[in-house]
């Protein structure tokens, strides 16, 4: 069984990593600060004006580390990951899905179906936690209609008709997002989703998470071998990791979203901690950065129960699983693939 | 698993520098140093085998001692710090630079 390594994540500026021996060496301006062997990372993130030696990043890529590089503001600008490892006749198999319009809209329900399921129960949490708090009709209507969603989406659909629930799954979730927000502060209102760049602080925070989301699911994916740019729901399209982007839908809700609903409605951020450009872009400044970087590492130590391993688990290791039953799914070792559903 | 690897080389003879710096690089390969000659290394089966055989090859039986505890997976309880010196736990801590 896999072990659940840390990630190090490296976000004051001008720092210089390199390598030595076995380890990693973290130097800034006053000299070398710290070191960690490589043994405990399974990743390296870097934000911003952060570099990293040549041979730290071979070395990285042959002892299978990811390391991705993001702006300060947590957008992703590229990945190192070494030799194009692991099986080429799996890599195979996932074209000749991905190629297959019935096999891949199996896959992308699959995918969806659990999107829609964990939204759904994100929704109901919150009803019987905060139910007397929050407006518990509409989230309440916004229940059915995921409700009537996931009931489709167990009959076997097309493409179209599978992104089309998708659509208006997320567009009744995200709708009623905002009544999840128990936080007063008005920097804290949410409208509807935006990015590129978000327009307000949950906006903000939602987009971070999610890029730190795609990190891990994306190393995972290259952990197992199979190509996280070719997707089933999301089409090949140049630069984008499409698999990484599928797998990862079914843990937006429950990780990404809760964590972001959590962090605000225990005043763990607070609406001063994000700046407005003259854009009308909104980004959080270093400290708030920082706390959900350790709320997220915090997250990924929490043990679930794997629905269907039926085995408990840290949630950052659920990545990793996922990757592996795609994996299988793709070989044809399963049946389908098992998505995670999380109660 | 947590090993804690500790350490006493001799400086008799000449050789005696070099298989503390060589004995200390491969501990930091492996761990970090809460004291000076001692290192705390979380290690799983496989890499344990690899670190110990490389210790043993570096130190000289004669002179120097080596001593390996372990304390097992559960060791977060098993350790107290008190005073100078910091350290991290490669599990559990948030490694945010």
């Amino acid at each position: 069984m896999k072990k659940l390594l840390n990630t190090l994540y490296v976000t004051s500026q001008g720092t210089y990593l390199s390598k030595d021996g076995e380890c990693v060496v973290v130097r800034t301006e006053d000299g070398e600060k710290h070191r960690f062997p490589v043994h405990v990372l399974d990743g390296i993130v870097c934000f911003g004006n952060v570099l990293c030696s040549p041979f730290l990043l071979g070395h990285c890529g042959e002892a299978g580390l990811a390391v991705s590089f993001l702006t300060e503001r947590g957008r992703f600008l590229a990945g190192v990951r070494g030799p194009q490892s692991g099986n080429v006749l799996l890599r195979r198999a996932q074209y000749r899905l991905a190629d297959d319009p019935v096999e891949s809209a199996r896959l992308a329900r699959a995918v969806i179906a659990a999107k829609v399921a964990n939204s759904r129960a994100v929704l109901r949490r919150c009803l019987r936690d905060h139910g007397d708090r929050v407006h518990a009709a509409a989230i309440g209507r916004a229940v059915s209609v995921l409700d009537d969603c996931a009931g489709r989406l167990r009959m076997p659909v097309d493409m179209d008709e599978a992104r089309g629930m998708e659509g208006r799954a997320a567009a009744a979730y995200f709708e009623v997002f905002g009544h999840m927000i128990l936080a007063e502060d008005p920097a804290f209102a949410f409208g509807g989703r935006n990015r590129r760049p978000p327009l307000d602080a949950v906006n903000c925070l939602l987009s971070f998470v999610y890029t730190l989301l795609a990190h891990d699911v994306r190393s995972a994916l290259e952990a197992v071998g199979i190509d996280p740019q070719v997707g089933f729901l999301h089409r090949d399209r140049p630069g984008r990791p499409g698999l990484a982007l599928d797998l990862m839908e079914e843990f937006r809700p429950f990780l990404a979203d809760r964590l972001v609903l959590s962090l605000i409605n225990r005043a763990e951020v607070r609406g001063r901690g994000f700046v407005r450009k003259e854009s009308g872009a909104v980004f959080m400044d270093d400290d708030t950065r920082k706390v959900v970087l350790t709320a997220w590492q915090k997250r990924k130590q929490d043990e679930v129960m794997h629905p269907y391993l039926k085995e408990r688990l840290p949630l950052g290791l659920a990545f990793h699983i996922q990757a592996r039953l795609m994996a299988r799914a793709v070989r044809g070792d399963l049946d389908g693939y098992p998505p995670f559903f999380w109660k | 698993m947590l090993v804690l690897v500790s350490y006493d080389v001799s400086f008799e003879d000449e050789g005696g520098k070099r298989r503390l710096r060589r004995i200390a690089k491969v501990c930091q390969d492996f761990g970090q140093r809460v004291q000076y000659s001692v290192f705390e290394c979380v290690v799983d089966p496989a890499q344990w085998t690899r670190l110990r055989h490389r210790l043993l090859e570096e130190y000289d039986e004669e002179r120097d001692s080596l001593r390996f505890y372990f304390l097992g997976k559960n060791w977060q309880r098993r350790v107290e710090q008190h005073g100078s010196g910091s350290s991290y736990d490669p599990e559990t801590d948030t490694l945010i630079l």
